[in-house]
């Protein structure tokens, strides 16, 4: 039986704080969606779903993507959309063994950014180790999409006995953050908004199986993954939070921010925690296990900044609260909308 | 980041703290008057550093908090309009109208866009002659000459499908309100800043001299709250009463002479309502005549209907600094960021967003 805790309704329209990631995504998710098809693979709210199939443990996941930019510093639609899926894969701990890829274009885009997009995906897919099996494309007229949409899906294999799940997290494990946050919404930003800095900030965008087969290797104590894309880290956090029934609490100097994304944030009025990331993760892992895990993360190329940036709580639960730079407390709240129009 | 991060030092902040503290023999009510320096006191826990005896209340200084109802419902009537490209700050979007809001209008399909300048209006005008491009110019003091800017350029340009909605507020009418009020409960004030560093201290001197009252001009950093607050807590132990400046890297005396002349050239004093407030005599901004062809209020002729507060929402005490938003029964239940009742639950700079989002845990769930 579906319950809503929350009796606020969504609204007789689609609003575009409705796609952020935070509060409103989660109340479309909980009244419109899931009601729709709720199951137990689904329930378990994860960037993928783990389905047992003959004995084998199979993840599969599915992302649409409508950035706008559809080429921005440090990728374009293509690469995100591999890296995305992937992403969301290896945060369940699966090993991606398959993708597809399916696009809607709009009449009238240039076909060489349609082979430039195509490229970008294959030669994503190909550096991760993950070919592109099976695909689709659609034309819809002039003024009916923006461009460009993709939508990937990934699937792959799980080991036996590994349970990576946003309900897994308990009191004294540590929050780790594999690297500074906010690169890849920022960089979205400072392109659509024609700001320049003096080193232009890049995208983030990653591929993380690699970096989560290190950690993995390391330590088995590991409870959750996530990559905190739309709605930033917070959004991320307070999920688990939630999810767990755990509180946790963060120590904001601990909490990597480039010096550009830094300005960027101040001079647009944005709050980095709730700036999108595509190639970073945070980890949940045991107290005990919390070392060795920062160390294997930190021995990745794509974790060399990795930090522990808090602990998780018995007291206030499914609330994250954060020690602030001058050594107050504060909470951190999810996001009731957009914090940034569109960009993943 | 330098310019910021020796602002959120916590040595320097603990010493400021330690100092305060010292200095405190009895309880003090201040004012923070502009809705940034509220967003940094919760957003730092900055309150929560202080001596017992320094009570802060929040003031009116949200734009889009007391940006009255019947504004909104002609922005959305106005930008309902097919005709109409509707340029707006990003906060005022959620404000909720007596009908509907600026989100549900572009959700219906009306073009509503967000921007971080007047200017790039202008362009959207310039670049689209067949589009009627209408600004959304609301603010203090801070965002008026760049507003003021955009309307002179584009009479310059002769951008006839330019126009602005105008709302802008003044602080030193809502101040002088508040401080004639009976229920006045503050004894010092933290003076805007940013509204400052446009049109200087002057009129807070002579306010600070009317009614004997303590008035520091403070930034907008955890480091110069707190400074600014060990200010007037001497000025008060002390029994001064003047105007004085902590935001110096950015406040003169005489503030930004061109600011303030093309001010001055493009609008007008006049009356204006408040939301929460009420009607504030020579409180506002309008569009003098000259560049009436650019007023959006004139060129769609849209009705002045005056429309009613839910009347479940305190937000007029929040505003005056009479309650605190978590003494509202509404707070947290009824009026949440998602579903606002009132004005300052939408604007991260409205008290009741910046309880709400960083005081959760102190205010009980």
């Amino acid at each position: 039986m579906f319950h809503c805790p929350v009796p606020v309704p969504v609204g007789d329209r689609v609003l575009l704080g409705h796609g952020s990631g935070g509060k409103l995504s989660a109340d479309l998710l909980r009244q419109v969606i899931l009601p729709a098809f709720a199951n137990p693979a689904l329930d378990r709210l994860d960037d993928q779903a783990v389905v047992e199939v003959r004995g084998l443990r199979l993840a599969f996941t599915t992302d649409t993507f409508v950035v706008k930019p559809l080429v921005f510093p440090g990728g374009d639609i293509g690469s995100l959309a591999v890296h995305g899926t992937i992403n969301d894969l290896a945060m369940g701990g699966a090993r991606p063994l398959f993708l597809s890829a399916a696009f809607i274009l709009e009449e009238g885009l240039p076909m060489e950014t349609l082979r430039r997009v195509t490229a970008s995906l294959q030669g994503a897919a190909a550096a991760a180790g993950v070919p592109v099996v099976t695909g689709d494309t659609k034309v819809v007229e002039k003024g009916s999409g923006d461009g460009l949409f993709v939508n990937t899906s990934g699937i792959g294999l799980v080991e036996d006995g590994l349970l990576l799940s946003s309900d897994q997290a308990r009191p004294r494990d540590a929050v780790l953050l594999s690297g500074t946050l906010g690169d890849h919404g920022i960089a979205i930003l400072a392109q659509r908004e024609g700001l320049e800095f003096e080193c232009p900030i890049e995208s983030d965008s990653a591929a993380l199986h690699g970096l989560v087969a290190r950690l993995l290797a390391a330590t088995r104590e590991v409870r959750c993954l996530r990559d905190p894309t739309r709605g930033g880290l917070a959004s991320a956090l307070n999920e688990i939070a939630a999810r767990s029934g755990v509180g946790m609490l963060l120590d904001e100097r601990a909490i990597p921010v480039r010096e550009e994304v830094k300005g960027a944030c101040e001079m647009l009025g944005l709050d980095p925690l709730y700036v999108a990331n595509e190639g970073k993760l945070v980890a949940i892992v045991a107290a005990g296990a919390a070392e060795a895990a920062l160390g294997a993360l930190r021995d990745h190329p794509l974790g060399r900044e990795a930090r522990r940036i808090g602990t998780v709580t018995e007291g206030h639960p499914g609330l994250v609260a954060m020690r602030t730079v001058i050594g107050a407390t504060r909470v951190v709240d999810m996001l009731a909308g957009d914090q940034l129009p569109r960009i993943c | 980041m330098r310019y910021v991060d020796e602002y959120r030092d916590e040595r320097i902040a603990r010493a400021l703290v330690a100092d305060i503290a010292r200095r405190v023999t009895r309880p003090w009510v201040l004012m923070e008057i502009c809705g940034g320096q509220t967003h940094t006191l919760m957003r730092y826990g900055v309150d929560e550093l202080l001596p017992r005896e320094v009570e802060l209340v929040h003031g009116p200084g949200c734009p889009v908090c007391v940006t009255p109802l019947e504004i909104i419902d002609k922005a959305v009537a106005i930008a309902s309009r097919p005709e109409v490209t509707f340029v707006s700050y990003g906060d005022m979007l959620r404000v909720p109208g007596s009908g509907s809001d600026l989100f549900r209008v572009k959700a219906g399909g009306g073009d509503v866009r967000v921007a971080y300048s007047p200017m790039e209006a202008v362009r959207l005008a310039r670049a689209h002659p067949d589009r009627q491009v209408v600004f959304f110019g609301i603010g203090f003091e801070t965002t008026a000459p760049a507003n003021a800017m955009a309307v002179w350029q584009a009479r310059r340009e002769g951008l006839a499908n330019f126009s602005m909605l105008a709302s802008h507020v003044l602080v030193p009418p809502a101040l002088e309100l508040l401080l004639r009020s009976p229920r006045n409960r503050v004894q010092g004030f933290i003076g805007p800043g940013h509204v400052c560093t446009v049109m200087g201290y002057r009129q807070y001197e002579d306010l600070s001299r009317t009614f004997h009252v303590p008035i520091v001009v403070g930034g907008f950093e955890p480091v110069d709250l707190l400074e600014a607050i060990a200010m007037l807590v001497a000025q008060l132990e002390e029994g001064r009463a003047e105007a004085e400046n902590q935001y110096v890297r950015s406040v003169s005396y005489e503030g930004n002479l061109p600011a303030q002349r093309i001010l001055e050239e493009v609008f007008e004093v006049c009356d204006r309502k408040w939301r929460g407030v009420g009607l504030v005599p020579r409180s506002g901004l309008r569009l003098r005549p000259a560049f009436a062809a650019h007023d959006a209020e004139t060129r769609f002729g849209v009705e002045t209907t005056s429309a009613d507060e839910p009347a479940e929402c305190r937000s007029a005490e929040v505003l005056q600094g009479l309650v605190r938003p978590t003494d509202c029964p509404a707070f947290g239940g009824r009026c949440t960021p998602e579903n606002p009742l009132g004005a300052p639950m939408v604007s991260a700079e409205g008290a009741c967003a910046a309880y709400y989002r960083y005081r959760r845990h102190a205010a009980g769930p």
